[in-house]
């Protein structure tokens, strides 16, 4: 047996690892501090004195409402029209094999992989081309058509793990493609599609590069958050806000990571 | 057996049981209704976008009179390597180079103890370590950022206390990287940038580290390789796929953002906030979109060498 020497990690290591979770995470944490201090004008570190005054003060404030309202219709609509063409497209590209179908992929991965300022002009000009007004349902095909990608990569992961013959049993057994799809194919892939769904969901909660191409005079929450960063009006508003997107969006992330943890409950998939 | 198929035993006459008896007998109608709505989508909609804004870049602006002028041209091009413009594009390079190269270093030691070192219960609170900060809102931070490198924030306070306020004045009067204070100096937007790619390098790194058999590593230390050499020959040849896809996405996502800059930095421009000026204000729409083909050139060089260093077996 080899000594336990290189079985744990050396010191530097675990400094420098600790080190990075911590920059990654210190910055949210400011957030929360934020959220509580007595100073309005600036950003004065350490904090004057805390107060829970301007929790009481965002509540009452009907524009954070709208656009909040505004960010979670989007991405629910969003989020559905991409759970059906992600999977579409998933169910296709699993298992076929037919000419074509790295530039499907490509095409799949193409909203996420250009740079978001591209995707945005590209669609505000066709917009602008084809005499479309800006609306409510601009800001969706924007951020649809980005949020694709993601079920798409959670979908496609289950599909290939299923085996293919439960589909040809369900046949056998007499059922049509549709009650195949109701109940052998859904029950199998629902919580991939679950966890994707979340995770395009976070996705256009959260966008903002595409939205201010796309959008007109409404404001989803990210806008609005965007004209406080470069046109502060009040600033403990903000920190609120900031605090309980930080804590609506953790919601979705730990959803999704418990729904996928473990692939292993995908029917037929043991050899 | 797959041709056993006879939906006559449930619902013989049913229009659904006909259907789907059709569909399984031609898997290519199949195949065709499954892509025709994100085809449709993706293929018309969105590719159309992308090939009309490509065209625009072929015509050219006529200043006087601010309108657009529909000739093929290849002006507008030849206007990007105008000084101004091509300090841009040289601006924008150099700092999606150096934020790739520090989040590089950074995100080694995280990947690499989350990959080897973290087991069970460690190995998920670093999966989630990394996944939270990467999905958390973008905006939010950015915002943080702004606190914290703000003239009266947390790390002036710091280095006051530290006795290392001198240091961080003479920092900030640096003719490049310097600014009145740290949120509106290059290096503010370098370290914010840092900070929001970061995940994205780790995630990759870790996914071809965990694939390095742990006895290679003894292996090297029983020939006599020492910590460092067996970093330089062992490790980083094999970590180099995870490196090349991470820096994908730390290379294009600098590339193509104009809200950090704009938020955290000093006035000069790069190549997301020239598009978005253009297409705005300016109106210029042929010049915005000879603007965004530049990082989607850039990327398709990046992916081509990437691949050749086999970025695409680690994303």
């Amino acid at each position: 047996m080899h000594s336990d020497k290189h079985n744990r990690a050396p010191f530097p290591l675990t400094l420098a690892a600790t080190g990075g979770l911590l920059f990654l995470h210190l910055p949210l944490l400011l957030i929360f501090a934020y959220a509580f201090t007595t100073e309005d004008k600036s950003f004065q570190w350490p904090p004057p004195g805390f107060t829970t005054r301007w929790l009481a003060v965002t509540w009452a404030r009907p524009d954070v409402w709208q656009a909040l309202t505004l960010s979670l219709q989007v991405a629910a609509i969003a989020t559905a029209f991409a759970l059906i063409l992600g999977t579409l497209c998933a169910a296709a590209l699993s298992r076929a094999r037919f000419f074509g179908q790295e530039a499907i992929t490509l095409l799949v991965i193409l909203p996420i992989a250009l740079p978001g300022i591209v995707t945005g002009i590209a669609l505000r000009s066709a917009f602008g081309m084809m005499n479309i007004p800006f609306s409510f349902w601009t800001i969706v095909l924007g951020h649809a058509t980005f949020c694709i990608v993601v079920v798409y990569n959670n979908a496609v992961a289950r599909f290939r793990r299923m085996s293919p013959s439960l589909v040809e049993a369900s046949y056998d057994l007499g059922a049509n493609g549709f009650q195949t799809f109701r109940h052998v194919i859904l029950p199998n892939i629902g919580t991939a599609l679950l966890a994707g769904g979340m995770l395009a969901f976070a996705l256009s909660f959260d966008e903002v590069i595409v939205t201010t191409f796309t959008a007109g005079q409404q404001q989803t929450l990210p806008i609005w958050m965007l004209e406080e960063l470069i046109r502060p009006h009040e600033r403990p508003v903000t920190n609120v806000v900031a605090m309980a997107v930080v804590l609506v969006t953790l919601i979705p992330i730990l959803g999704a990571y418990y729904l996928t943890r473990d692939g292993a409950e995908t029917a037929g998939s043991g050899k | 057996m797959t041709a056993s198929v006879s939906p006559t035993n449930s619902a013989p006459d049913s229009l659904a049981s006909r259907l789907s008896a059709a569909l399984w007998r031609s898997p290519r109608l199949l195949l065709l209704l499954l892509l025709a709505p994100p085809l449709l989508w993706l293929g018309v909609v969105y590719v159309g976008s992308l090939a009309a804004l490509l065209a625009q870049s072929f015509f050219s602006f006529d200043d006087f009179t601010a309108q657009v002028t529909y000739e093929l041209t290849l002006s507008t091009y030849a206007e990007l390597l105008s000084p101004a413009n091509f300090d841009i594009i040289k601006r924008t390079v150099t700092m999606a180079a150096l934020v790739t190269i520090a989040s590089a270093i950074l995100a080694f030691p995280i990947a690499y103890y989350a990959a080897r070192y973290a087991k069970g219960r460690w190995k998920a609170f670093f999966y989630l370590g990394v996944m939270l900060p990467l999905w958390s809102s973008y905006l939010v931070k950015i915002y943080a950022w702004k606190m914290i490198l703000s003239k009266e924030g947390i790390i002036s306070w710091a280095a006051d206390g530290l006795h290392l306020g001198w240091l961080l004045d003479a920092w900030l009067s640096l003719p490049v990287v310097g600014g009145n204070s740290l949120s509106v100096s290059a290096t503010g937007t370098f370290l914010v940038f840092v900070y929001i790619w970061l995940p994205y390098m780790i995630l990759p790194i870790q996914a071809s580290l965990e694939r390095v058999p742990s006895n290679l590593i003894e292996a090297s230390y029983d020939l006599g390789g020492g910590p460092g050499k067996t970093f330089r020959h062992v490790l980083l040849p094999l970590a180099m796929p995870g490196v090349a896809a991470g820096s994908i996405f730390t290379f294009s996502l600098t590339l193509g953002d104009y809200i950090i800059p704009g938020i955290i930095g000093t006035s000069r421009l790069f190549i997301g906030q020239a598009v978005y000026t253009q297409q705005g204000t300016a109106g210029n729409i042929p010049l915005a979109a000879a603007f965004s083909v530049v990082p989607v050139v850039i990327m398709a060089f990046y992916l081509w060498g990437a691949k050749k260093q086999g970025a695409f077996d680690a994303l």
